[in-house]
């Protein structure tokens, strides 16, 4: 790898990282687990001024459950999620999709959902269960909701002053499920169509809650609002299902690419859509 | 496995799976591959390379360049002129610019090089050279190439007015014609072979130490051929043979690709010429991907005249290849598409007549031989799509139609219609064991089942026929060069040997087998032989290895210098044993006298005798060498069936079940055997599923990284069962065939087989490869499934 000249800190807490970003202004760039921006250096599509590095950081390697919510902290890698007996639903479904078992052991949550690629995985299964972002910056912590924080392509809502620490994935205490359903050329590649779905139900079966996101097929990782809208009050039925498998291919907006033509792919978001409410449902029926 | 030994494990001759002795030390990090090599005062090269697919250069500016920290010399086309080096010879008779001079004719070409004292500054000082381009259009298909009108791609070729890169046609073309005026049916298949790249691991690279006072040059280079380069150097450069030494070390993979020379190399020697030090150039992945030797790349029309009950009468193909702007194919001199004329396969019928053209495109060169001889993966391909093609048209089963047509075992040596001499084969007996083994009909009835609950399961075969073990000096030679090869073997006084080869490994195990050969026809153990390949001063002269030459040539030199070796250990032993040479008879690991077992030395005894103790007038030693020029090629074959269960909804193909029966004829190490066939599958299957070397209309590649060209993980290869048959090879010494190359040959037909019988109901007769999801789903679709 011969990238561009760079500056490099280790960063030994978040203040120091927080202070050491905002001394480089924009050209300079947090490192996480380093598997979207290595990448991008190493073709020199990337050419930060400087590397802040967080790896040293104690204390953001944490995953825990709190409050209803699960707590991802900025250095918790796709492999922990993996391995981690607290994940559950989409989450949990989508966590052996990302990319390799190599880029699993390094790549973080946080680093992914920072990075805002529409080709990521994780930033469907946010917007489906409704997460929130942590940013701390130098004035102190707030939080934003995912679909705030996901502004276009490439681009979050960070302040650059801020970094991300945590993510907070809410975890209904009723009954509730979720999956992703991606589709892949092998392993270790980016979704060519991915969706990721989150029902809840209410005491009589219906559903009280949906969330339905796409991967790669837009811009920007979309919900698909008008298949939530549709789910929420009735039943789980196959017919239910279709009918909301067709609602997101309808949001979808894919391209013409060396994976497969767009009409193709409205028709896997169709049928993936339709697959994930029904291992959904049936999660939550269990 | 069948057990064909004829000597003790400790010997480990022909037919032991003998542990790969050069495994240790490549797991163990201790080989020594081009990018360890580090020498005093070595400078750094980066190739500064076009980012447009076809533009005229106005002008090159290299101040900025310069001026960075460490960088000493921007290389330019104009200054490679200045030494007569700005063209090389192609080895297909064209000429390819080593630095562009005039225009730029693909996206990647070499433009200028930077030499600097590390690898970050030639890098940095790349990216600063400011190159002025004029655009021009990109021609990215052959058809819009030969299109009337279209911008001439070579207009620095003298003569040249069209973007035809040659023509070539064989075969009789009047019986030909006259068979298909009388068919009772004409079945035809167009269809393309993608483009493909061949991918090693690690990709081309040169460290080359040109001394000034001596002007001996040493070039360490990623080379599957290394002699043969040896006396391309000296005749391109102008250098004296005799102070060119080529080394070849640890080869991460080659697989064709390092087969041709490629600018960087040129350049790089160049540079340690004008600069009195060593060069390193290191190519980097997409490099490798954008412009070294690509695969494929043909369009191909295929016709088959049959009776109504399937009979093969005739067959007529129309090829256009997409050559890229230089037409550098790695072929055996008068053949211009290769062996593509091997078209006819596994079947009888008496005529054929092959139409190939081929066209430039504002695409990379190559045309190399990926894991093939010389363009037979197409003419496989072609010939068993097409017979699936026939079985769908005429509603014949795949199977039966192939039985049908099949060259049958007594008809060997069989010469074929494009008068290619087959050596030997059983494929009626291959073809039925490897049904039988994958239960060909339950698995029939079961599709049957399976159509009627809308779900689709498919059976895809392929019996493919190689010809490999280039070859025959009355026939082939590359760049004039004899495709012969050569082995010499010493015998140290105390038995151990050592092995020296005029082919070179790049992953296939010569170090093992090679030394396998030689214990099997000396009774030297074979861990007693050190093999050694790849140093030119070191090594005799040889053409090196791709299409699957090494065991037929190589292998084939090896046991005949073995064979005089033991020869002269006999008439050694014979003196010895104080009996007539004629009286002397050898077992697996001694000599002894005809009728009296006991009166035996061992060979080690006669190599020791060999430096000590002689009969008279026998000169002293015990070392010899041969070159072997073969008397034909080697024709391996196999029957492959694969069983996918495709997804309608979505179009996905699952392979269920992958079962591969080769015949190789005599298995010298059945492990590596197992092997080859594993990677070749593997292969395979990424070409029919996933990969392709792609552009897009302004000739952008797309595919020049390993996110977008794609390698398949064991993850989603698929599960492999293996079976064999042995029908050795009438004229080769051990009877052995090549097996390096057959599994990429034979297996994607098969898969791609399989998912159109999976739609062939449906009236779904081409999808082209890669089988992409989207493909299928279309095909489906699109015949109102
Ligand atoms: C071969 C390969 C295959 C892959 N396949 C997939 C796949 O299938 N699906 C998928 O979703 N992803 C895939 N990825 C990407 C992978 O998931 C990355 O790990 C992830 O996108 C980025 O996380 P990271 O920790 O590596 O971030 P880095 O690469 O370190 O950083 C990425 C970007 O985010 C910023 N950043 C990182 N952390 C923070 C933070 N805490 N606060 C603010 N900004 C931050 C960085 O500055 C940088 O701009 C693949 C990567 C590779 C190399």
């Amino acid at each position: 790898m011969l990238p561009a000249r760079f500056d490099y800190v280790a960063a030994s807490s978040v203040e120091e990282a927080i202070a050491a970003k905002a001394e480089g202004g924009d050209e300079a760039r947090i490192l996480a687990g380093g598997q979207s921006l290595l990448p991008m250096m190493k073709l020199r599509f990337a050419t930060p001024s400087k590397l802040v590095d967080i790896n040293r950081i104690a204390g953001l390697d944490a995953i825990r459950s709190h409050n209803g919510h699960l707590h991802v902290g900025a250095l918790v890698r796709h492999a922990d999620i993996a391995a981690s007996g607290a994940v559950s639903g989409a989450v949990a479904s989508a966590a052996p999709w990302i990319a390799d078992p190599l880029v699993r052991n390094l790549g973080t949550m946080c680093g992914s959902v920072a990075h805002c690629d529409p080709e990521g995985d994780w930033n469907s299964v946010l917007l489906a269960t409704g997460a929130e972002v942590v940013a701390q910056g130098p004035s102190g912590r707030r939080t934003i909701d995912i679909g705030d924080f996901v502004q276009d392509f490439f681009t979050n809502s960070l302040a650059e002053d801020e970094m991300v620490v945590a993510l907070h994935i809410p975890v209904p205490s009723g009954r509730s499920g979720g999956s992703y359903q991606k589709l892949e050329r092998k392993v270790g590649d980016y979704a060519t169509v991915g969706v990721a779905t989150h029902l809840e139900l209410a005491d009589d079966g219906t559903i009280s809650a949906a969330g339905v996101a796409m991967t790669s097929v837009a811009p920007i990782n979309r919900k698909a609002t008008d298949a939530e809208a549709l789910l929420v009050g009735n039943a789980p039925s196959a017919e239910l299902f279709a009918e909301a498998g067709e609602a997101a291919a309808a949001a979808a907006d894919p391209r013409d690419d060396v994976r497969g033509s767009a009409r193709w792919k409205r028709r896997v978001v169709a049928a993936f859509t339709q697959r994930a409410l029904a291992a959904a449902a049936e999660q939550a029926q269990s | 496995m069948t057990d064909t030994t004829t000597t003790p494990p400790e010997i480990g001759g022909i037919g032991h799976s003998v542990k790969r002795v050069e495994d240790a030390r490549l797991i163990e990090g201790q080989g020594n591959f081009l990018d360890d090599i580090s020498l005093p005062g070595m400078l750094h090269m980066a190739l500064v390379r076009s980012p447009v697919a076809h533009a005229r250069i106005n002008g090159i500016d290299s101040d900025a360049a310069m001026a960075v920290d460490g960088v000493l010399a921007v290389v330019t086309g104009e200054l490679m002129a200045a030494h007569n080096l700005a063209w090389m010879p192609t080895l297909s008779g064209d000429t390819q610019a080593v630095l562009a001079t005039d225009k730029v004719r693909y996206q990647g070409q070499e433009v200028a090089a930077v030499i600097a004292t590390d690898p970050y500054a030639a890098a940095d000082g790349a990216e600063l050279v400011d190159v002025d381009y004029e655009m021009l259009d990109a021609i990215t298909t052959p058809q819009q190439s030969l299109a009337e009108g279209a911008e001439l791609i070579r207009d620095e070729k003298e003569g040249q007015t069209d973007n035809l890169a040659y023509t070539w046609e064989t075969g009789d073309e009047a019986a030909t014609e006259a068979a298909f005026a009388s068919a009772d049916r004409v079945v035809s298949l167009t269809t393309h072979y993608p483009r493909s790249h061949p991918s090693p691991l690690e990709t081309c690279g040169i460290v080359a130490d040109v001394n000034s006072v001596t002007g001996q040059a040493t070039i360490y280079m990623t080379s599957q051929a290394p002699h043969a380069h040896r006396t391309l150097f000296a005749l391109v450069a102008g250098l004296p043979e005799q102070n060119i030494r080529i080394i070849s070390p640890d080869i991460g993979g080659g697989f064709g690709n390092k087969v041709p020379i490629y600018p960087g190399y040129v350049v790089a020697t160049a540079a340690s010429l004008l600069i009195g030090q060593p060069v390193k150039w290191v190519e980097t992945r997409t490099g490798n991907l954008i412009s070294t030797g690509f695969g494929r790349d043909y369009y191909m029309t295929g016709e088959l005249a049959l009776t109504n009950e399937g009979r093969i009468q005739a067959m007529r193909v129309d090829m256009l290849s997409d050559q890229g702007a230089f037409y550098s194919d790695a072929q055996p001199t008068r053949y211009r598409a290769g062996l593509f004329h091997v078209c006819t396969g596994s079947y009888d019928f008496p005529h054929a007549h092959i139409k190939c053209r081929g066209a430039f495109t504002n695409k990379a060169p190559g045309g190399v031989a990926y894991r093939c001889s010389f363009r037979i993966t197409e003419a496989s391909y072609l010939i068993e799509r097409l017979m699936q093609t026939a079985a769908d048209e005429l509603g014949i089963d795949p199977a039966e139609l192939r039985l049908r047509n099949f060259i049958q075992p007594e008809q060997f040596p069989y010469e074929t219609a494009t008068g290619f001499v087959y050596d030997s084969g059983d494929y009626p007996t291959a073809l039925r064991k490897a049904l039988d083994a994958a239960g060909y009909e339950e698995l029939r009835a079961e599709q049957a089942a399976a159509r009627e609950e809308g779900r689709l399961v498919g059976i895809g075969i392929a019996h493919f026929t190689e010809a490999v073990g280039a070859g025959p000096a009355h026939t082939y030679d590359i760049a004039g060069l004899k495709m012969i090869d050569s082995a010499e073997l010493r015998v140290h006084p105390t038995g151990k040997a050592i092995l020296k080869l005029g082919v070179k490994t790049q992953g296939q195990g010569h170090e093992t087998t090679f030394a396998q050969i030689v214990a099997e026809e000396t009774g030297i153990p074979a861990t007693d032989i050190k093999v050694i390949h790849g140093d030119t001063d070191d090594t005799p002269y040889g053409l090196g290895t791709y299409a699957s030459r090494s065991t037929p040539v190589g292998g084939a030199a090896t046991a005949m210098v073995a064979r005089k070796i033991a020869d002269k250990a006999r008439h050694i032993a014979a003196h010895l044993l104080e009996a007539a040479p004629e009286d002397i008879e050898r077992s697996a690991d001694k000599f002894h006298v005809a009728g009296s077992p006991d009166q035996s030395v061992t060979i080690q005894d006669a190599a020791f005798a060999a430096y000590t103790n002689l009969p008279e007038g026998m000169e002293y030693g015990l070392e010899d060498v041969t070159y072997y020029n073969p008397p034909n090629l080697t024709f391996p074959y196999g029957s492959y069936v694969v069983v996918v269960d495709v997804d309608p909804d979505t179009g996905v193909w699952k392979v269920r079940r992958m079962v591969a029966l080769d015949d190789c004829g005599v298995r010298i190490n059945p492990m590596i055997v197992e092997g080859q066939i594993h990677g070749g599958l593997t292969e395979g299957f990424a070409m029919s599923s996933m990969q392709w070397i792609t552009f897009d209309d302004d000739g952008n590649c797309i595919g020049s990284n390993f996110m977008d060209y794609l390698i398949p993980t064991a993850w989603e290869t698929p599960r492999f069962e293996l079976l064999e048959t042995v029908t050795p090879s009438p004229h080769h010494p051990i009877g052995a065939k090549g097996i390096g190359e057959s599994a990429t040959v034979g297996s994607p037909a098969a898969f791609v087989n399989a998912v159109i019988d999976a739609v062939a109901h449906l009236g779904v007769r081409n999808i082209d490869m890669p089988v992409l999801p989207d493909r299928v789903w279309e095909a489906i679709d699109s015949a109102g499934g």
